[in-house]
């Protein structure tokens, strides 16, 4: 196994309250790894901590990603009805590498090609605002890719979404990584989408975590 | 009209004043801190009159009060800046100061009024060409950090974990706010200043949906309130502050009015 994230030894507490204790495991490249637990385990502490790395080092951590190469889908978004920028600028904000205050050429194509690839080119000029919310975790995955991410941590994408956008939401991702480079974790706490997209779930429990191995239903059908 | 020096300033200004309101105005409605706008147009007055107590320039006053003041918010974080609770207390603290300065100054009231309410026949060829520097300054830094500020403003949470260097925008954002309120206080005074920065923004925003329309569409609103604003004043006598108000509530009358008809036809 060729971990992209190596935790060893770590220990984490917020406000006095410890979290984690000796927490080790590791992250698998380029497969789908998701993070599980009950409410208020710290499995969005756990992240944010480990995203806080690239700024302050930590002994406990190893990443063979960049910050630049990380992107974090997080939970919330202040996304309200009225607001106003439409689907392709938004998810254009994600174009970082030049420093044009316009898209070049080559922004312009990448941005269309991952439009295309996250099936939002039909609705591209509609407001984000006025988007359902499967149409909105698509666009947050969208802005996200555009960084051209080797390590893309979504948080609890699917929460909200009905049952079809969920899958459908998955099977984007599922696509993603077959045809790029890309790892992706993902903090859920659906256990179909677990038991159906899943290579890696990390369980963290009682300050500890373990990573299981799963064999995804989705492979025996096919 | 254009025979008169001032007013052929004032049409100036006005071009590169609707220029950084076009571009700011934008960020600022997308940011939804327009009431921290108003906030710092009052620091703005405060510091106007402080810098006539101390003997120095009202623009200078101002520029040092407002800049300071975004450092202040921008290191504290701008969720501050939204509470209610704040800015009843900025507000409250920094118009009490700038009566408090205009008052140990010794000027006449008429003074204050130019200082709140804006006063073209103030502009002479050096406020003009102070003005030109600060705007093109302001253009520049903007042209330089357009995505950060554009990803910063537009999705504050989703910046703050993507992008490096994230508070440091925001607080280049709010030093540009804090320069765009000095310098537009000329003309429309700080009282004033944040119907161009916050009213043809909010108004664009119904009928335009990309950023590059957004920001041209809201600089024509600010061009159009000013220009028209400058005639209509010139023509009556009346102050222009007035006539910039009400053009640009007339416009974002209509914007809304458009999005209720386009909502009932679909």
């Amino acid at each position: 196994m060729n971990p992209i994230i190596d935790v060893h030894g770590l220990n984490l507490s917020v406000q006095g309250k410890q979290l984690f204790k000796d927490l080790t495991f590791q992250i698998p490249a380029n497969k789908l790894t998701c993070i599980t637990g009950e409410n208020g385990v710290g499995k969005t502490t756990l992240v944010k901590y480990l995203l806080n790395t690239f700024k302050h080092p930590s002994q406990n951590v190893n990443l063979s990603v960049t910050s630049k190469e990380t992107q974090y889908v997080p939970q919330l978004r202040n996304i309200d009805d009225e607001f106003p920028l439409n689907i392709r600028d938004f998810v254009g904000l994600g174009l970082k590498k030049a420093v044009l205050p316009w898209h070049t050429a080559k922004e312009r194509l990448l941005l269309r090609r991952i439009l295309d690839e996250t099936s939002l080119s039909a609705i591209q000029n509609r407001p984000l605002g006025a988007a359902s919310g499967g149409e909105k975790q698509r666009a947050f995955l969208a802005q996200a890719l555009c960084a051209e991410p080797k390590l893309l941590i979504l948080d609890e994408s699917t929460a909200s979404l009905d049952k079809d956008s969920k899958y459908n939401l998955m099977d984007l991702i599922e696509k993603l990584l077959q045809t790029r480079e890309i790892t992706v974790l993902f903090i859920t706490h659906d256990p179909e989408l677990i038991a159906r997209y899943a290579d890696y779930d990390l369980i963290l429990a009682n300050q500890k975590g373990q990573l299981l191995r799963k064999d995804r239903f989705s492979h025996a059908t096919i | 009209m254009l025979q008169f020096d001032f007013m052929r300033y004032a049409f100036i200004a006005g071009i590169f004043i609707s220029l950084i309101c076009g571009l700011m105005g934008t960020f600022v409605v997308a940011r939804q801190t327009s009431f921290f706008t108003h906030t710092l147009s009052e620091i703005g007055f405060s510091g106007a009159t402080f810098g006539i107590f101390i003997g120095i320039s009202p623009l200078y006053g101002m520029i040092i009060f407002t800049l300071a003041s975004a450092f202040f918010i921008g290191l504290s974080g701008e969720r501050l800046s939204r509470r209610e609770a704040s800015i009843s207390v900025f507000s409250g603290v920094f118009i009490g100061l700038g009566i408090l300065f205009l008052s140990l100054s010794n000027k006449q009231a008429n003074y204050a009024t130019n200082i709140l309410f804006g006063s073209i026949v103030g502009i002479n060829i050096n406020n003009l060409y102070s003005l030109i520097c600060l705007s093109i300054f302001i253009l520049l830094i903007i042209a330089i950090f357009f995505r950060q500020l554009a990803y910063n403003s537009f999705d504050a949470i989703g910046s703050q974990y993507n992008q490096r260097f994230n508070t440091v925008i925001s607080i280049i954002f709010l030093a540009l706010l804090a320069l765009t309120i000095s310098i537009t206080a000329q003309i429309i005074g700080s009282l004033l200043i944040f119907v161009l920065l916050t009213i043809p923004a909010s108004a664009a925003k119904y009928f335009v949906h990309s950023l590059k329309k957004m920001i041209f569409l809201t600089t024509i609103f600010s061009l159009f309130g000013i220009w028209v604003g400058l005639y209509l004043a010139y023509l009556t006598d009346w102050p222009v502050s007035f006539f910039i108000t009400v053009i640009e509530a007339i416009i974002y009358a209509s914007s809304v009015l458009f999005q209720k008809v386009n909502w009932v036809k679909n």
